[in-house]
């Protein structure tokens, strides 16, 4: 440390203490004491309740609504229907920005899917508006719903999500599978899976003439901001979004939808504060969706089971009226194996169905869960270990782009991962592991894969005259960890321990803290804190060094170094000051930093830019019922620095058991007649429950890169999901010589 | 939410006579204010039985038999070691059921009157017979596949999804009523209806009648040495059966003198063929013998929709848990009840 110091002749990169260390979170005691403010927790003076009524057919148009007996009941305020809808001023058709969506706010009489808002009922209480949704008995001219992959003929995609392209090309995979020694080609399938966060969406809405404050949990508060300002014809500045807490995002919680909308609109009509919460039953329609897939992977091989292919093609359903989501399963193909030539085509079906969206992992936990079975499958057909053939087939660059990759700690993974759970000597062919109760065993892996994005963000921090710090960005924190791990980046950078800081976030009145999603949060918020805090540290410096009467007079040339709330001069430690004191002698005023980051676009040209990880999975399966568990989950992975372990682990934990679900038990159910989902509440829509997770264990493998951004975090929010479901299917393979070709895996697959 | 008036009687008595058509008995509310909250049940009245004290008990009768008061919260019935030891695959079913918090805030008599979780019953926009009789059944050509493989009918396809109504069955309970006519046992065999062309009627329960206790008699006792109940499903916890058996034997000299079985999630009620337990009678604890049983209790099944794969796993539960059950009854109870995974040791 005293070496890197030494050297340092401008500001150094100092990271102290606090940054890789498990910290607690720093919510945590207050969510489970009850102390958490959550949206639905706020309760403003004069507040109505609303309640949205859902449609309950797919495809059609709203024939009749008994809007005199739901006024009638006792407590109801009001009923909004197209008749009579709460003005929004920005068109709902539209899409203001990207990753906005069509909107349904009553603009017409229209049914595009099911769970669609067609109505909105306002009362005292909850109770009136919930009874008086009840008594509006919509009656509909039902159009036939299109529902599945057999609804209409496969169409190439106009474009794929993230701005990213439908289709890729590198090399040609015809020519690459007709030379191949041994082709593979096999169909997987993956199932809507809807995010079915904790705390469901939830608005609390109130106006004080063209200014509007909402309480929301959102993941991207203030580019938010700027969505309502479009939906309500007032600036962004007149919009205050508080969201201290979120009970889980997933990537459900980063856009205005449908019904927290039409509260606004409520709220302002009605000039009284709104509060609507949705039903369990309502996040299956209007607030996004992993949408459902079917992958054709062809994949050839040359004599030295060498890939000269790998042609993915992602067919997804998506909506029928907005279709910018097909669900980008075949990007998971891109940037992992070193095949010489390289295909990926992104193809839709539309459905009538609520528009899909990015959830946890998009595209690539889909894509991930068939790509890594079907290397598994080819490995089979070499007749090479898994793990070796992946090895094999393993990229140095970025394949198709010839781009170095910024890091890549991929064969660690690989190594540590096998190690730990002792996958050498593992049987090639299935069927060979019994337990000593009988239980058919297998095991099986799968590559974690995961894009290391960073966005723009912007950060303020102050050195108050007491010498303790204040730092603001408006981050989210979903239940992650995020401000924990970004309060620790500021305190760094401030030079402080991390008691001495007080953190502000969730509050969209504060620094752009950019979006959390894509998993660069901590990259891009936490950069922009890192930046201002050494900004204030910069300019608390300039004060000493000018002041004759510090210490440090004269040391601004050589730079100094921040630790414990005093500053030192870098070439000589011997002279230092304490902040407060600095900052007293200049007159008592605080001192301000401000910080953004955001990566420069020549950066993301020069390198590919990922996380990578290993997963391996055990299966023990009754070899008579089927039923299965996932008895051992190891997952090792690479993902930059670790701000803070103990948060990094929980989150690819959280990811894993994310797989579990994915391999084995999450499924919306669609009733192929109407359209309609069936199993919409949790004791249908299966997630795994303590029971069914057993051994989890997760190892993080170490690596520096310096490319992807000044302090050298990827991500790890969402990689955990990917490669997990694969070794899971893999496994289950393993275990009983079944290739189930589609997710979930259920116990009648393997019984038929 | 539809209004409704709201009575907390003291007395079996004040409870019956505050009942009036369109009136519903709450017990632990784990299923009926559900049903209520997303319309499916609408009562004018709602008759809370919390404060009646005298169904609270569990008596363990003289001679072996037991009777279980019908407002005993399940955990409390699971975890009565007098009560478990003599009825282990009746525990046993009870925690292979919903989870330890609605275990602990469901009642005995509750559970016996549990309605189906046919998606479509439940969905007051889907038609269905059972909930508004005459109206079809959207789960026949639906998404049926949990659903019924026994004793349905074109009107309905429902199964009932309690597990501890499977070994109640197996082992031949009464059930004690009282109504406005006064108490009556009813055979548990005869509480649960089929659907036939009148799904709506559930049970053998009068108007106003209520669930007083539950009697198991004292020959009963006798298969607890031999007694399990095995529940398959997707999930190791906190999931509907997809099939299980309740699995009682008695072996003397390595014959079975006496058998009960039972199966559950595959009709409108448990489903019990004493000719499958007589099958048994006599007969040494074998493979074969016991796939003949379970031929037997499963015969006339029949997919109702794309649930055929439901017969095939019935099948071999029941040799399963014939096996488990011959195996002999666990000195403890398993810390995962009723799976096949109940011996794997815990990772921790």
């Amino acid at each position: 440390m005293s070496d890197r110091v030494s050297e340092t002749v401008t500001m150094p990169m100092r990271f102290g203490s606090n940054s890789g260390q498990s910290v607690t979170r720093r919510d945590g005691i207050a969510k489970v004491t009850g102390r958490a403010t959550y949206a639905a927790d706020n309760h403003p003076d004069g507040m109505l309740y609303a309640v949205y009524v859902p449609a309950t057919i797919a495809r059609g148009r709203v024939t009749h609504l008994d809007t005199a007996a739901a006024k009638a009941h006792p407590g109801v305020v009001e009923v909004f229907t197209p008749k009579n809808r709460p003005p929004v001023v920005g068109d709902p058709d539209k899409k203001p920005f990207m990753f906005a969506i069509p909107i349904e706010v009553l603009q017409d009489d229209t049914v595009r899917y099911a769970m669609q808002p067609i109505a909105l009922v306002i009362g005292e209480t909850l109770e009136a508006a919930t009874e008086g949704a009840r008594l509006l008995k919509p009656q509909y001219e039902v159009e036939p719903a299109r529902t599945g992959f057999d609804a209409e003929p496969a169409k190439r995609a106009a474009a794929g999500p993230f701005g990213r392209p439908a289709e890729v090309v590198h090399g040609d995979t015809e020519a690459g599978l007709s030379q191949a020694k041994q082709t593979l080609d096999v169909t997987y399938d993956t199932p809507a899976q809807y995010h079915n966060a904790m705390e469901p969406h939830a608005i609390v809405a109130k106006w004080d003439g063209d200014k509007l404050e909402i309480d929301t949990p959102n993941q991207a508060i203030v580019l938010s901001r700027g969505f309502y300002a479009f939906y309500f014809g007032i600036p962004a500045d007149n919009i205050l979004i508080r969201s201290p807490y979120l009970g889980g995002g997933f990537g459900s919680k980063a856009v205005p939808y449908s019904p927290l909308v039409l509260a606004i609109a409520a709220a302002r009509k009605l000039d009284r504060p709104v509060k609507l919460v949705l039903t369990r039953a309502q996040m299956f329609g209007p607030v996004g969706h992993r949408g459902a897939t079917r992958q054709r992977l062809r994949i050839g091989i040359d004599g030295e089971a060498q890939m000269t292919a790998l042609d993915h093609v992602s067919t997804a359903i998506v909506d029928s009226f907005d279709s910018s989501f097909p669900e980008p399963a075949a990007n998971a193909s891109q940037g992992l194996y070193n095949a010489s030539s390289l295909h990926s085509l992104m193809m839709v079906v539309h459905n009538d169905i609520g528009v899909p969206g990015a959830m946890r992992a998009p595209g690539e936990a889909s894509g991930s869960a068939a790509l890594e079975c079907a290397i598994d499958e080819m490995a089979e057909k070499a007749g090479m270990d898994p793990l070796e053939f992946r090895l094999k087939n393993y990229a140095d660059v970025e394949p198709g782009t010839g781009k170095p990759y910024s890091s890549k700690a991929l064969r660690e993974c690989y190594a540590e991962g096998a190690k730990r759970f002792g996958w050498a000597g593992r049987p090639l062919a299935p069927r060979q592991m019994v337990d000593d109760k009988g239980f058919l065993t297998g095991w099986g892996m799968g590559t974690a894969l995961f894009g290391a994005p960073m966005f723009a963000a912007q950060a303020r921090a102050v050195l108050r005259p007491d010498g303790t710090g204040l730092v603001e960005t408006a981050a989210a924190d979903m239940g992650q960890g995020a401000w924990t791990a970004l309060a620790q980046i500021a305190a760094d950078s401030l030079g402080l321990p991390l008691d001495k800081v007080e953190f502000r976030s969730g509050s969209s009145d504060l620094p752009d803290g950019g979006v959390a999603g894509g998993s660069g949060h901590t990259a891009t918020a936490g950069g922009a804190l890192h930046a201002a805090g050494t900004d204030a540290i910069r300019r608390l410096g300039e004060l000493a060094a000018a002041d004759p009467q510090s210490p440090l007079f004269g040391t601004g040339n050589q730079g100094f170094v921040a630790r414990d709330g005093r500053l030192y001069a870098a070439r000589d430690e011997s002279r230092s000051e304490a902040y407060a004191d600095i900052i007293a002698r200049a007159g008592g005023q605080e001192i301000e930093g401000k910080g953004s980051a955001a990566r420069p676009p020549e950066d993301a040209a020069r390198h590919a830019m990922y996380s990578h990880g290993a997963v391996f999975a055990e299966v023990k399966i009754d070899p008579v019922l089927f039923q299965m568990r996932v008895t051992r989950l190891v997952g090792a992975f690479a993902a930059g620095r670790i701000i803070n372990p103990k948060l990094a682990e929980s989150q690819l934990m959280g990811g894993m058991i994310w797989g579990i679900s994915f391999a084995l038990h999450e499924e919306a159910r669609f009733d192929k007649r109407t359209g309609r989902i069936m199993n919409t509440d949790l004791a249908g829509y299966h997630i795994p429950v303590n029971a069914d997770v057993q051994g989890l264990e997760v190892i993080t493998v170490h690596e520096d890169d310096p490319y992807v951004n000044p302090l050298g975090i990827k991500g790890v929010g969402e990689i955990g999901v990917t490669g997990t479901v694969g070794a899971i299917g893999n496994a289950i393979w393993h275990a009983t010589g079944r290739r189930i070709r589609h997710f979930p895996i259920r116990i009648e697959d393997l019984l038929a | 939410m539809k209004r409704f008036d709201y009575v907390r009687p003291l007395s079996v008595a004040d409870a019956l006579a505050a009942y009036t058509p369109g009136a519903a008995y709450l017990g632990g509310g784990t299923n009926l204010l559900d049903l209520m909250k997303i319309g499916v049940m609408q009562p004018d009245t709602l008759i809370d039985l919390g404060r009646i004290a005298e169904l609270d008990a569990i008596e363990m009768l003289p001679g072996g038999g037991a009777r279980i008061g019908a407002l005993v919260k399940n955990s409390d019935l699971a975890h009565d070691r007098a009560f478990a030891a003599a009825f282990p695959m009746v525990a046993e079913a009870i925690l292979a059921g919903a989870s330890g918090q609605l275990r602990n805030a469901a009642t005995i008599g509750g559970n016996l009157m549990q309605k189906t979780r046919c998606t479509y019953f439940q969905d007051p926009h889907s038609p269905c017979n059972r909930r508004e009789p005459g109206s079809g059944c959207a789960a026949r050509e639906g998404d049926n596949a949990n659903l019924a493989v026994l004793g349905w009918s074109d009107a309905c396809i429902a199964t009932n999804p309690s597990d501890m109504c499977v070994p109640l069955a197996a082992l031949g309970a009464i059930v004690e009523v009282q109504g406005p006519g006064g108490r009556r046992d009813i055979q548990i065999a005869s509480f649960h209806f089929l659907p036939g062309d009148q799904p709506e009627n559930e049970t053998a329960l009068q108007p106003g009648e209520l669930v007083i206790a539950i009697r198991l008699p004292a020959e009963a006792a006798a298969f607890a040495k031999n007694a399990r109940y095995l529940k398959v499903r997707e999930r190791t916890s906190f999931a509907f059966a997809l099939v299980s058996v309740a699995a009682a034997l008695q072996i003397e000299g390595g014959r079975i003198t006496a058998a009960r079985l039972a199966l559950g999630a595959v009709a409108a009620k448990p489903w019990r063929v004493t000719a499958a337990e007589e099958l048994l009678a006599g007969q040494s604890p074998t493979q074969e013998v016991f796939a003949r049983a379970a031929d037997a209790l499963l015969e006339g099944a029949k997919p109702s929709g794309e649930n055929g794969y439901k017969i095939e796993l019935a099948r071999r539960a029941v040799v399963r848990a014939l096996q488990m059950s011959a195996a002999g009854t666990p000195k403890r109870m398993p810390a995962l009840p009723a799976s096949s995974f109940a011996e794997e040791a815990s990772h921790v």
